[in-house]
């Protein structure tokens, strides 16, 4: 949030909720229900979306949806050559992925590379009958084959700009700002 | 924090900074072996030697699983079985496995110095797993992880480390580790198995155990190495064992919660009595060997890398 940066809001704390409660309805009403469903978050903003889905979910339904967490670092396909190695994250499934619909969930779809090392990591941990992608914003510029089954907001960005999504839990703010980048 | 370091030959020259950010990755690496599944592709199409110029199961093996669990391929060769039988110099080893590009060489060797040899000699990243009675620098990292479970700290924690100092690389890893985390280390053993000024190091050192284990929160237990009979530095077995064997009566004289390592292999009845080293309500020697592969992940995967 620093002034010599070009910043502008594009989402804001009830722009974010209303989002969030569209896409708990939306899981809810393409699975009938959320019998054999399960939520897993990439670190980190995805885990804090996640948890806040399993919450609407839990008071829609009036029952309880199991939430993973899972960091993808290891499975990055840059990482081999990585000249800083990222801090690793903990990776907590403390469920078994078999036979399950597994809602993946993160804060940005940008390139596609994240959804992919997710996604093998994924089938690491058992054989889901099916993954599906829930994000907040997806910004284009796919290098992938990978698209999102429920999106928040499509934010069209150009390469340079970044886009930044704050969460309370994280910076103590709900909003989604893009930045021009320097 | 950046971990720009090529070679682990060390703890003495680790960073207060680096060692926790190597038991925090180690951390995470912890649950990949308790999945159905436990591989992840990190380290995939890198090499791994383990030269192993000493005797080894542990470690050995440690290592080997933990390449295996990042998918990197690794290559074992003990000294029996290689050109060593035939007279091939350390160095000419070295350099020939060198031209084969392998990523990282972990090597064991009973002289000290041997890794750094090797590190200054050849363009691999050089991992130390134990050179003479100098330091085996993971063992003493997956003690440390291993007390900070338990304890939820390192910082404070008082350490008694009993046997053979003299000969023991893993005493003086940990010494060096664990001063600097904050711990205080207290140690005991026969005066001829005690090395000259080891005071210096910052450590209070006792001839009798009961001293070293009053009110500790850790007690690791060393191996008398039997091969070190012979060389007249206790007069036997049962003379040591009587004297410094850890067992139900004098480990009163710790902390309740007190936790008992030893870094193997273990001679029962010398130096821990079998019904310490089995009881679960204070021996953790078995945990240490499953954080052990963890923390030779984390090195592997920090050491890896950074091609351009």
């Amino acid at each position: 949030m620093s002034n010599t940066k070009n910043t502008k809001t594009v989402m804001d704390k009830e722009g974010i909720e209303r989002c969030l409660t569209r896409i708990a309805y939306e899981i809810l009403e393409k699975n009938k229900g959320m019998a054999n469903l399960v939520l897993v978050g990439i670190r980190t903003g995805g885990v804090y979306l996640a948890q806040r889905l399993q919450k609407k979910m839990s008071d829609i339904e009036k029952d309880k949806i199991p939430l993973g967490i899972l960091d993808i670092t290891l499975y990055r396909d840059d990482i081999a050559v990585a000249k800083k190695k990222p801090r690793l994250g903990e990776t907590k499934i403390n469920f078994s992925l078999d036979d399950k619909i597994v809602i993946l969930v993160d804060d940005v779809l940008f390139t596609g590379r994240t959804i992919r090392a997710a996604m093998d990591a994924l089938i690491d941990f058992g054989r889901p009958k099916m993954i599906q992608l829930a994000v907040l914003i997806d910004r284009g510029h796919r290098e992938l084959p990978i698209r999102a089954d429920f999106v928040g907001k499509n934010l069209p960005s150009s390469l340079w700009e970044a886009v930044r999504v704050d969460l309370v839990e994280k910076n103590g703010v709900d909003e989604v700002v893009i930045e021009e980048g320097t | 924090m950046k971990f720009d370091r090529k070679d682990i030959l060390g703890i003495q020259d680790l960073s207060v900074d680096e060692i926790h950010l190597i038991l925090e990755t180690a951390e995470s690496f912890l649950e990949i072996s308790t999945r159905p599944i436990k591989k992840v592709p990190t380290l995939r199409g890198k090499t791994i030697i383990n030269l192993f110029y000493e005797a080894s199961t542990r470690t050995r093996t440690s290592f080997e699983i933990a390449g295996k669990r990042l998918s990197a391929d690794t290559i074992n060769i003990s000294s029996s079985t290689s050109s060593v039988v035939k007279g091939e110099t350390l160095i000419d080893t070295a350099r020939n496995l060198e031209a084969m590009n392998p990523d990282i060489i972990v090597i064991r060797h009973s002289v000290a110095g041997a890794p750094h040899l090797l590190a200054a000699l050849v363009k691999q990243s050089i991992i130390n797993a134990g050179d003479g009675a100098h330091e085996h620098p993971t063992q003493a990292l997956l003690d440390m992880m291993t007390m900070k479970e338990h304890k939820g700290k390192i910082a404070g924690l008082k350490v008694a480390i009993i046997g053979d100092i003299e000969h023991s690389r893993v005493a003086r890893s940990n010494i060096y580790g664990l001063s600097k985390m904050g711990a205080h280390v207290a140690l005991a053993g026969p005066a001829t198995m005690l090395p000259r000024d080891i005071e210096q190091m910052g450590v209070n050192v006792f001839t009798k155990v009961e001293d070293a284990i009053s009110d500790a929160d850790v007690v690791m237990m060393l191996r008398i190495q039997l091969e070190r009979e012979k060389q007249n530095i206790f007069p036997s077995l049962r003379e040591y064992s009587q004297h410094y064997c850890l067992n139900r009566k004098n480990i009163q004289l710790a902390k309740k919660d007190v936790i008992v390592m030893h870094p193997g292999p273990i001679n029962r009845g010398v130096e821990i009595s079998p019904d310490i080293a089995d009881d679960p309500s204070f021996s953790v020697i078995l945990d240490q060997v499953n954080k052990g592969v963890a923390v030779r992940m984390a090195l592997l995967y920090l050491l890896t890398g950074g091609s351009e």
